[in-house]
């Protein structure tokens, strides 16, 4: 299966940057992860959550280090955990508190991610831990692609069964009750959502960028979009350009491949501000 | 205790009227008791008006009636022929939206999530296009179809949410506020349409509002409420009562749009 999509890519694809093992699964997890940024960011946007979604990078982060201690050989399944525990308890405090929800997203994140490098540190083995900061795409094997395409099919379902329900509440919870939507579990859902894609992913793109993958796309494609479905279609191909684009630039550059990648999706916002409709 | 129900009932019997009963609603958020022990009977081709102070709870009323906001105490709805009991369909337009203004949500956008199973970032079909039209006919907003929500004027963005509200046909329906930060213009034709529909469709309507000119207008009851039912009846009997007397007048309340909305109007 893996080696007939490499053949595939050989065929498709006759350049030098291809012909690389590690350059075809990054290529790989590109076009799985892309979209589920552009896919899940038009939510993240629509409902004001870019900060929720930054303190939900440093849980991810914190579940990492906790990973380590435990000892699991691949700490990224307790962090998948972890940042889900996390993301639970933020949304649940957000529903339930009648505080400024900024200011409680705030104390769990900083806490999360001093949490996290506490125990990174603990040693002074932190720089084992580095990558996960800036993250390394061409560090990926064909078994986290396959562990990608399960989650990306996963969170594909869950977009065509729950999205009209999400938008609903999205847009006001009252009425999405009067429709009966369960409101609390839905948001409970898409930001668990969120957390999984967020851990998978912050091994390849890294903390300090994670974010601004969920973000950008969706922010440009919203300047450009006039409905639901241009907006949603804009932001899948905004970061799957960006990702294609920013690997293989980086691959000729020598850069850092999360960062290139966010680099090509802030010009295309920027480019989105002239197609801004007042 | 202000459980001043106008109507004695035994049972639960609408004399072959169809009806909606609230009975017993309180709702307590952290320590503070919001709404106590609130009893409400409506009889359907009825437009009974909720006024108050601002933080009266009447907000908290309709949401705890939609079941958004945890609550003690019943909702009762029967039909005229006494077939159908349990839970009314409720349509809800509600105060405001929480979304920037910039956000690509078409009206047909908002229409087909509340009533296409398709996706709608995924589908869009003549049909359901058609049927969202049907839907905004009711308040002559079928121009606005295509339109971004964000770029709606106050009013039309209201008649937009009313006939939302009205897609599927609702046994109760709940306005909140809707016509805070819109011209006196849109606001007679608001009520207007709201009036017909009462008539019309038989509908039991419960109008949050703070337009006590319109509510002496439109309203065949009004319910005076501040965290409990303090009065209810026709619009003259509870206007001039002794208890609205003392929470408006003393409080120097504006006929019209009192401060907690007063800046609604998005920009376009």
């Amino acid at each position: 299966m893996m080696s007939g999509l490499y053949d595939l890519i050989d065929i498709i694809l006759p350049f030098q940057w291809a012909s690389h093992m590690f350059m075809k699964n990054a290529l790989l997890a590109v076009l799985l992860v892309t979209p589920l940024f552009g896919l899940l960011g038009t939510m993240v946007v629509n409902n004001r959550m870019a900060f929720f979604s930054d303190a939900l990078g440093h849980g991810t982060f914190t579940g990492i280090a906790i990973g380590a201690i435990v000892g699991l050989v691949n700490p990224v399944y307790a962090a998948v955990i972890f940042s889900v525990v996390f993301a639970v308890i933020i949304t649940l405090i957000k529903n339930f508190s009648r505080e400024s929800t900024d200011t409680i997203i705030g104390v769990f994140s900083s806490l999360a991610i001093a949490l996290g490098l506490a125990i990174m540190s603990f040693g002074g083995s932190f720089n084992k831990y580095s990558s996960y900061l800036i993250g390394d795409l061409l560090s990926i094997t064909s078994k986290e692609i396959a562990v990608l395409a399960i989650v990306f099919a996963a969170v594909i379902l869950i977009w065509i069964l729950l999205f009209n329900k999400l938008l609903l509440t999205a847009v006001n919870t009252a009425l999405a009750a009067s429709r009966g939507v369960k409101t609390l579990a839905l948001d409970l859902l898409f930001t668990s959502m969120v957390a999984v894609v967020v851990t998978i992913a912050i091994k390849w793109v890294g903390l300090l960028l994670i974010n601004s993958l969920l973000v950008l796309p969706a922010a440009a494609a919203r300047n450009a979009a006039k409905n639901v479905r241009t907006f949603t279609l804009f932001s899948v191909l905004t970061a799957l350009f960006s990702g294609l684009a920013g690997l293989v630039i980086s691959y000729y550059l020598n850069i850092a491949t999360g960062a290139t990648i966010v680099l090509i999706s802030g010009v295309i916002f920027m480019i989105s501000l002239i197609f801004r409709r007042r | 205790m202000a459980n001043n129900n106008s109507q004695p009932y035994v049972g639960f019997s609408c004399s072959g009227l169809c009806c909606t009963k609230i009975e017993g609603f309180s709702v307590t958020v952290g320590r503070t008791k919001i709404l106590d022990d609130v009893n409400i009977h409506i009889h359907c081709g009825e437009l009974t008006a909720i006024i108050g102070p601002n933080g009266a709870g009447k907000s908290t009323l309709l949401k705890a009636i939609l079941g958004d906001v945890k609550h003690t105490g019943e909702l009762k709805f029967l039909d005229e022929k006494g077939l159908r009991t349990g839970n009314p369909l409720i349509g809800y337009v509600p105060q405001h939206l929480n979304f920037d203004t910039n956000t690509p949500l078409s009206v047909m956008d908002l229409f087909n999530a509340c009533n296409s199973g398709a996706p709608v970032w995924l589908f869009k079909t003549k049909k359901s296009r058609e049927r969202v039209r049907q839907s905004l006919a009711i308040a002559k907003a079928e121009h606005l179809v295509d339109k971004k929500l964000g770029n709606l004027s106050g009013g039309e963005l209201q008649r937009v949410l009313l006939c939302l509200a009205l897609d599927p046909r609702p046994d109760l329906l709940l306005l909140d506020e809707p016509v805070s930060g819109i011209d006196p213009k849109g606001l007679e034709l608001f009520y207007g349409i709201v009036s017909d529909l009462r008539k019309k469709y038989d509908l039991s309507i419960i109008l949050v509002s703070h337009d006590l000119n319109l509510v002496k207008e439109h309203a065949d009851r009004v319910i005076l409420l501040n965290g409990k039912v303090l009065e209810i009846g026709t619009p003259e009997e509870v206007l001039n009562s002794e208890a609205f007397n003392e929470l408006f007048r003393l409080s120097n309340y504006c006929k019209r749009n009192d401060s907690d909305n007063g800046e609604e109007v998005p920009q376009s």
